[in-house]
């Protein structure tokens, strides 16, 4: 049984702090075999992996290689046991081209041979199935082809183990069923693959046991075979959960905002935004999907006011008291101003949504600390506000003048959506909202949205999960390089539908409804 | 057997010691951590001391503590050095709360204090001195204000780097206090002189028959105004958002070029009132030297409060009494000031290692072995 062992971790713990991000982990893994490890945000997955990487050292434990105990103090241990890892953040130097970027870092003399470099990546090509040009720059890649790179890299470098840290996060259905392509012919030749995921159905697609980790602790090993999505879950989460997103039929919807030929430049002077136009009606939730960094950003700052915009565009609000207002031009305040009650939660949660040094009363005032006349700050009312929050969607935090840069991430992102919905909007655009919650607050965000939309809020969800997108919203508008590349009815549509849409763009003429 | 060999060369490779990040420290436990460094900087400095100088530690200590405390007079001169101090120290507070690095405080004292002199030499005999004090005030503080607002106009409209420009803007501050120098020289001494020598004309007042207190008085109001200003006004939250992210606050709807010229406006303004304080209240000159050195100290004083301004009147007591007492050790000990100053240097030292203390904790090797 021990033959095709890998790896064997042993009793390994870590802590940070006083936070134990493993709690005495033992777990093997074998040669062709797909493991997945699964647990939520902050299970402690990634740290485990880090430790056979040579990025972290246990407190305690012992991790044996091919039955040998070992050190593995660096990255450097970690290669020469034939341990690779493929980080979530690339470590790629964009002007070096892919051959470059594969040999950088490995010992030999002053001088290296890229054609020889170019024939051994080739091999290892054709050998799985990759499909890289060793000659091209990294900043002319895609993200499914740096990440191909990478994992070239590690095997270049002879790994027979490699880890694979949410490798879809960043891929669009496509590319994943590319990716696991290539992983199941890495499994064929007898490598060792661990694949780290909080996502159900790629456990359930590709891997042949599934080790799951909870609040730092090895829950158990069991094959995938004898696993449902409902099985996991409880194991992952250690309770009970219903994994149906409700989705109520939308209430009378009127026309809430319209926006117009709506062209942006990002900062590098590069378009990021160009002639996008669509409604979002009140009651309704809005899905908008696309790969990242395709404007969604963009979009939503636009409408909040603050990005400059082109000559030409138009963003129409019509209040529900009947009026109509231009938000082109304005600023947050003057938007407020107006009385258009527009709420918004960016993908920046700490940069821009909230004020990481205050604790949740500063934060509560953020948006409206100016009201009166006074020099001095009115604390009463945003005091009486974070109480209601916290207790209504159950914020952990030690006191209401916790900084709030302290929090967890889920409690960071109840405080933001709390405060945002706290302002009875009529629209609320939220930017990945759940990025980086475990289920159970992803559950509770999904809930609160759909609260606002039966109350009538026009709701605008960027979401990166395309499971979610089709599940919770009423359309879904995809986005490609900036520009509108469909709208769909999210409940007659298909997951391959809307991954097709944000990688192919359409041609002119092709419009289809 | 073999296998327990290796195991051992494993723990042995292990870091001997690592850093582990600490959660909050209670209050009080982190003043206990401070005053041991303090206590442990005296005691590093004592070892110094004997090993350099063979002198004995205590009796130096002692001449530390007559050089801040010995006289009345000595305690009025050491209140003195903390005001001119702290002053600046309150003056950058707004500005490095918003991340705004002004190293201007030297130039902005510096105008502050030239045009104070310009008004005492040209109206020191034609205005009565409660006028002309309040006048000399107006204008001084004027005076840094602008000092302060040309590097954050710059970098609201141009992206400027604030560092480079401040640090400019002293040198300015400098050539021109040289130039007006040589003109209201009239003795060919490169230097103006006490002005209003015989008159007292545009002195600041004496309170109670004391030459320092009205100017003690002053900094107490600023530096307590500015506590509340940070704390408890509208203008202090929009400083705090805006230095804590610029995003953030367009997203707030607040307009960040006003709020940083704003700042820059008032952080500029006490600085040149400290420029007011020191020649109309200390030293009745000008001169290349009157702000000392005094803006850069005050950018450690800025820093080690935390920009807190009550914070501050305790570590300006601390470098004020560093400072007062390397002096007096210098001169009763036949010590040159370099010996003094390394002292000073070595406690200072202490003091920065306490707040990584307070923030790290150190994780020795068997420590962490040993539980297996």
């Amino acid at each position: 049984m021990t033959e095709n062992v890998a790896i064997r971790l042993q009793d390994i713990t870590k802590s940070f702090g006083p936070v134990l991000a493993n709690d005495g982990v033992t777990l093997d893994i074998r040669y062709g075999e797909i493991l997945s490890i699964l647990g939520e945000n902050g299970s402690g997955k990634t740290t485990l992996m880090n430790m056979l990487a040579g990025i972290y050292f246990p407190d305690r434990g012992q991790i044996y290689v091919d039955g040998r105990p070992v050190t593995i103090a660096s990255p450097h241990d970690a290669y020469a046991l034939g341990i690779g890892m493929i980080h979530q953040h690339f470590k790629l130097i964009d002007v070096f081209s892919a051959a470059e970027n594969i040999i950088l870092g490995l010992p030999g003399g002053e001088r290296y041979d890229l054609a020889q470099v170019t024939r051994q990546v080739k091999d290892i090509c054709t050998r799985y199935g990759f499909d890289i040009d060793p000659g091209q720059k990294v900043y002319d890649m895609s993200v499914a082809q740096k990440q191909t790179l990478e994992i070239v890299k590690i095997l270049y470098r002879g790994a027979n183990i490699l880890i694979l840290d949410e490798p879809t996060a960043v891929l669009t259905p496509q590319e994943t069923a590319r990716l696991f392509a290539v992983l199941r012919n890495m499994r064929a030749d007898g490598k060792a693959i661990i694949l780290i995921t909080h996502k159900l159905n790629e456990v359930l697609e590709l891997s042949d046991r599934v080790a799951v980790l909870r609040k730092g602790r090895y829950i158990q090993t069991i094959p995938t075979a004898s696993a449902t999505e409902q099985s996991l879950t409880e194991m992952m989460v250690g309770q009970k959960v219903t994994l149906d997103i409700e989705r109520p039929k939308p209430k009378d919807p009127v026309k809430r905002l319209e926006v117009s030929r709506l062209t942006v430049y990002n900062e590098d002077g590069i378009k990021a935004l160009d002639d996008v136009s669509f409604t979002a009606y009140s009651g309704e939730i809005l899905g908008i999907a696309g790969i990242s960094g395709c404007g969604q950003k963009e979009l939503l700052e636009a409408i909040a006011g603050l990005q400059v915009v082109q000559p030409g565009a138009s963003i129409t609000f019509d209040s529900p008291d009947g009026s109509s207002k231009q938000l082109v031009g304005a600023t947050p305040r003057q938007i407020s101003s107006y009385g258009v009650h527009l709420s918004f939660v960016p993908e920046d949660r700490l940069g821009m949504g909230l004020v990481g040094s205050m604790g949740m009363t500063g934060n509560m005032m953020l948006k409206d600390y100016d009201q009166g006349r006074s020099p001095f700050l009115n604390r009463k009312k945003p005091r009486a506000l974070a109480k209601a929050i916290r207790d209504e969607l159950d914020v952990m935090t030690p006191s209401l003048d916790t900084p709030v840069r302290k929090l967890s991430g889920g409690n960071v992102q109840k405080v933001l959506v709390g405060r945002e919905i706290a302002s009875a909007p009529s629209v609320l655009m939220t930017a990945y909202a759940v990025r980086g919650l475990d289920i159970n607050k992803s559950y509770t965000i999904y809930h609160l949205l759909n609260q606002q939309k039966e109350k009538g809020v026009a709701v605008i969800y960027v979401g990166e999960d395309l499971d979610v997108l089709l599940a919770l919203s009423d359309k879904i508008l995809v986005l490609c390089n900036g520009r509108v590349n469909g709208l769909l009815d999210a409940r007659k549509t298909t997951k391959e539908k809307v991954g097709l849409l944000m990688t192919n763009l359409k041609t002119e003429g092709q419009e289809a409804a | 057997m073999s296998e327990q060999v290796i195991a051992k060369d494993v723990t042995a490779r292990q870091p001997l010691v690592r850093l582990v990040k600490r959660d909050d420290m209670v209050w009080w436990k982190a003043w206990l951590v401070r005053l041991a460094c303090v206590a442990a900087g005296l005691l590093v400095s004592a070892l110094f001391i004997n090993g350099i100088t063979h002198l004995d530690p205590l009796a130096v200590y002692a001449s530390m503590i007559r050089g801040a405390f010995g006289s009345s007079n000595r305690i009025w001169v050491t209140l003195k050095d903390m005001s001119l101090l702290l002053c600046i120290g309150v003056g950058l507070a707004p500005a490095f709360k918003m991340r705004f690095w002004n190293c201007g405080a030297e130039g902005q004292v510096l105008i502050g204090g030239l045009v104070t002199a310009a008004l005492m030499i040209n109206f020191g005999d034609r205005m009565p001195t409660g006028v002309l004090l309040a006048v000399m005030a107006a204008a001084s503080i004027a005076a840094g204000a602008v000092w302060g607002l040309i590097p954050a106009f710059f970098k609201s409209k141009w992206r400027t780097n604030e560092t480079l420009f401040t640090l400019m803007m002293n040198y300015v501050a400098l050539q021109l206090v040289e130039f007006y120098v040589d003109i209201w020289d009239k003795k060919q001494s490169h230097s103006v002189g006490v002005i209003n020598a015989a008159t007292r004309g545009g002195w600041m007042t004496y309170l109670f028959g004391q030459q320092y207190l009205l100017n003690i008085i002053i900094v107490a109001i600023v530096t307590v105004g500015m506590y509340m200003y940070l704390k408890y006004a509208k203008h202090g939250y929009e400083i705090t958002v805006v230095g804590e992210s610029e995003n953030t606050a367009r997203y707030a709807g607040i307009n960040v070029s006003k709020v940083v010229m704003r700042t820059m406006l008032v952080s500029g303004a006490i600085c040149g009132l400290a420029g007011f304080l020191e020649v109309a209240g200390v030293s009745h000159t000008i001169s290349s030297l009157t702000a000392g050195g005094r803006g850069f100290t005050a950018i450690i004083v800025a820093w080690l409060a935390k920009f807190n301004t009550l914070t501050m009147v305790l570590i300006t007591f601390l470098l004020v009494f560093l400072d007062r007492g390397a002096t007096q050790i210098a001169s009763d000990f036949n010590l040159n000031k370099y010996a003094s100053d390394i002292i000073t240097g070595i406690i200072l030292f202490f003091v920065l290692a306490s707040e990584f203390f307070i923030n790290y904790r150190l994780v020795w090797r068997h420590r962490s072995t040993e539980g297996k």
